[in-house]
């Protein structure tokens, strides 16, 4: 496979995919932050997999499609790229939201899917009404948001320090996060009462110090998803694959192997 | 021109500014004393009331979570006002309709009122500024959107006299409509839009409502006038009547120059106080993606740093009126000629710490002095002259916004 950004025409829509590597199908979706940030883990991946790694449209400076206004858009979208591209025994990988639209594909259909990992997934909604299950990134100041998503904080992206090309792209990209998941707040309320529809291996992979979608969710998430395993990463936040990408590596192929 | 008086309705009693990260949002309302608020709303409806004895017509408009308008509700005033005054133009601006659930309640309180006030009501629609974002729970993204979706079905609520119809939008749904009471102006009351920009204009026009701009100064006000005369001579194939333009500015007359400074001083507080957070005047989809990366680099405004806007700074801007009736009057002629004149002006002439008399003293002086010399002023111009007084006046060049946040020209 030809390492690069293919436009692969779905729906209608030109997505942009990078597409990387040889092996068994695993697809990655990311999650609320820039695409581009992936780009030096799914090189490790692509080691290792035939990596398809769809950028959600409205993210990196992508139109956002006039009817889209919901996350369940994302999530047709990929059902219909997995036939488009006619893939079989996939392994399914989502990131935050993209772990999110990553179990809303596995409930509808899990026919062409082999495996699916979560890293620091949202989605549900464990707690009652008046419980803050997932902080509110919407409604911080920058710096605060920085201390909940990283084990590190100066591993945050600063606006200080990018190009106008880049802040752009930030606020871009922030629109589109916001757009897939405002209300009801980064979950579906019906989730929970699907999860029992799947039926493939599913890995949890959670960054100990996730402040935005804490361990206790993780374990939440563990214990609604039939047989489904959890891992907590020491010094990683709500991004392990950032933080600690070679301890991820290690997670994600052995869990593959199993 | 007609002259509209306009108070936000503020509860200016606040701790230190260094003491909290904004009066907007998560300001707690444990320091709103209802007893306090009680005695500002009786203030506040007296000088509607006063505006509508002098002449003057009345304006009210909405925020939410904040102490810089403590109505979160205008259709309550404007209801209040509807049975108290007599023969002012109400003027609610506006209706955040692309944050309300269900517009059709919007269509049933302004013909309530309509009815109340036997046809006096002017009704206004507004996107909504950036931080009422959070109180709404509604992502501002494709807000214009939503706006004119809400207002086709209130149009369609107030026009339809033969029983329920169905309107089933993108954005709001109802499948039998059929209001209780309708308006009392036939087809509908007046309609007004907030416009920010050239483009914002352009339906606002083809429709022929009234585009009011708030604050954009010498610096936006060609553009965004420019921009709705244009759209309305391509819609309309003629020229664009004076009072489908409206601009609202700060205003004070004083007996002399020292007492109008320290009047103006005290509604400056409008400006001076609002200290408000990025992620409150940032959020996501409220500003084109280019926008909202400045702010967040904090090269342009709306970072929320303690503003420090001077009044002389903000006079030369044309957002503050202000000086004895005879500079007053020359303020407000030099910026209507350089705008291309328009045809109501929307006098914010309370806020802050700004006493009932101490407001009394300007609008008195506004409505004997400098009011007749304004309606004589637009009664005696025609779209040609006006555009050879324009021509006079070459562009006025202005450095930037400095730290004047971005969401208040909008």
């Amino acid at each position: 496979m030809q390492a690069g950004v293919n436009t692969i025409a779905v729906q209608g829509i030109d997505l942009q995919v990078v597409r990387q590597g040889t092996g068994r199908p695993l697809l990655v979706l990311h999650g609320g932050d820039s695409p581009q940030g992936l780009a030096s883990f799914l090189t490790r991946l692509a080691e290792r997999f035939e990596v398809i790694a769809p950028t959600h449209p409205g993210f990196a400076g992508t139109a956002i499609p006039e009817h889209f206004d919901t996350l369940a858009d994302l999530v047709y979208l990929y059902l219909d790229l997995l036939d488009v591209l006619d893939l079989h025994d996939v392994i399914l990988m989502g990131m935050s939201m993209g772990g999110w639209v990553a179990v809303e594909v596995a409930v509808r259909n899990t026919s062409r899917l082999s495996q699916i990992i979560l890293v620091d997934a949202v989605g549900i909604k464990p707690g009652d009404r008046d419980t803050r299950d997932i902080a509110d990134i919407f409604g911080l100041p920058a710096p605060e948001v920085a201390k909940l998503l990283f084990h590190d904080p100066a591993q945050a992206p600063s606006p200080a320090t990018m190009t106008d090309e880049q802040v752009t792209r930030l606020a871009g990209d922030r629109i589109a996060h916001a757009m897939y998941t405002w209300e009801p707040y980064m979950h579906n309320p019906k989730l929970r009462y699907r999860l029992h529809r799947i039926n493939v291996p599913t890995l949890l992979l959670w960054g100990a110090s996730d402040g935005m979608v804490p361990v206790a969710y993780a374990e939440a998430y563990r214990q609604m998803i039939p047989g489904a395993r959890l891992v907590v990463i020491p010094e990683a936040g709500h991004l392990p694959h950032i933080e600690q990408p070679d301890v991820v590596l290690q997670h994600v192929l052995a869990f593959v192997a199993r | 021109m007609q002259s509209w008086f306009f108070t936000e309705d503020a509860y200016p009693y606040l701790p230190e500014a260094s003491t909290y990260e904004s009066i907007r949002v998560n300001l707690p309302n444990k320091y709103y004393d209802p007893d306090k608020g009680a005695d500002l709303y009786h203030m506040y409806l007296d000088l509607w009331c006063a505006a509508d004895e002098l002449g003057l017509e009345v304006m009210v408009n909405e925020h939410h979570q904040t102490a810089t308008c403590v109505v979160p509700a205008a259709p309550i005033i404007l209801g209040i006002l509807a049975r108290q005054t007599k023969r002012a133009r109400l003027l609610i601006l506006g209706n955040p309709i692309a944050n309300r659930s269900q517009p059709l309640r919007v269509a049933e309180e302004m013909a309530m009122i309509d009815v109340i006030s036997r046809g006096r009501l002017e009704c206004g629609f507004v996107r909504s500024v950036p931080y009422e974002a959070a109180p709404a729970n509604v992502l501002p993204f494709r807000g214009m959107q939503r706006l004119w979706e809400a207002h086709d079905m209130i149009v369609k609520a107030w026009t339809t006299h033969d029983g329920p119809f169905n309107f089933e939008g993108r954005w709001f749904q109802a499948r039998q409509i059929n209001i209780w009471p309708r308006p009392y102006q036939q087809p509908h009351p007046p309609i007004w839009i907030t416009v920010g920009s050239g483009r914002s204009t352009i339906p606002v026009a083809q429709h022929k409502y009234t585009g009011a701009v708030f604050l954009a100064g010498y610096p936006r006000i060609r553009e965004i006038y420019d921009g709705y005369r244009t759209a309305y001579r391509t819609a309309h194939g003629q020229e664009a009547p004076l009072d489908r333009l409206a601009y609202a500015a700060l205003v004070y007359v004083g007996e002399n120059a020292q007492q109008a400074r320290a009047g103006a001083e005290k509604v400056l507080w409008y400006m001076t106080s609002n200290k408000v957070p990025q992620h409150w005047s940032n959020p996501p989809g409220y500003h084109p993606p280019a926008i909202a990366a400045q702010i967040m680099r904090g090269t342009r405004g709306g970072a929320g740093l303690p503003l420090a806007p001077r009044l002389d700074e903000q006079m030369a801007r044309g957002n503050v009126f202000a000086g004895t009736p005879d500079q007053v009057f020359a303020q407000i002629k030099n910026f209507w000629e350089y705008a291309g004149g328009f045809g109501h002006l929307l006098m914010m002439g309370q806020a802050g710490f700004l006493t009932y008399a101490e407001t009394l003293t300007s609008m008195r002086l506004f409505t004997q002095e400098v009011y007749p010399r304004l309606q004589e002023l637009t009664a005696s111009c025609d779209s040609e002259r006006l555009q050879a007084l324009r021509a006079g006046q070459p562009d006025k060049e202005f450095a930037d916004l400095g730290a004047f946040g971005v969401e208040f020209v909008r």
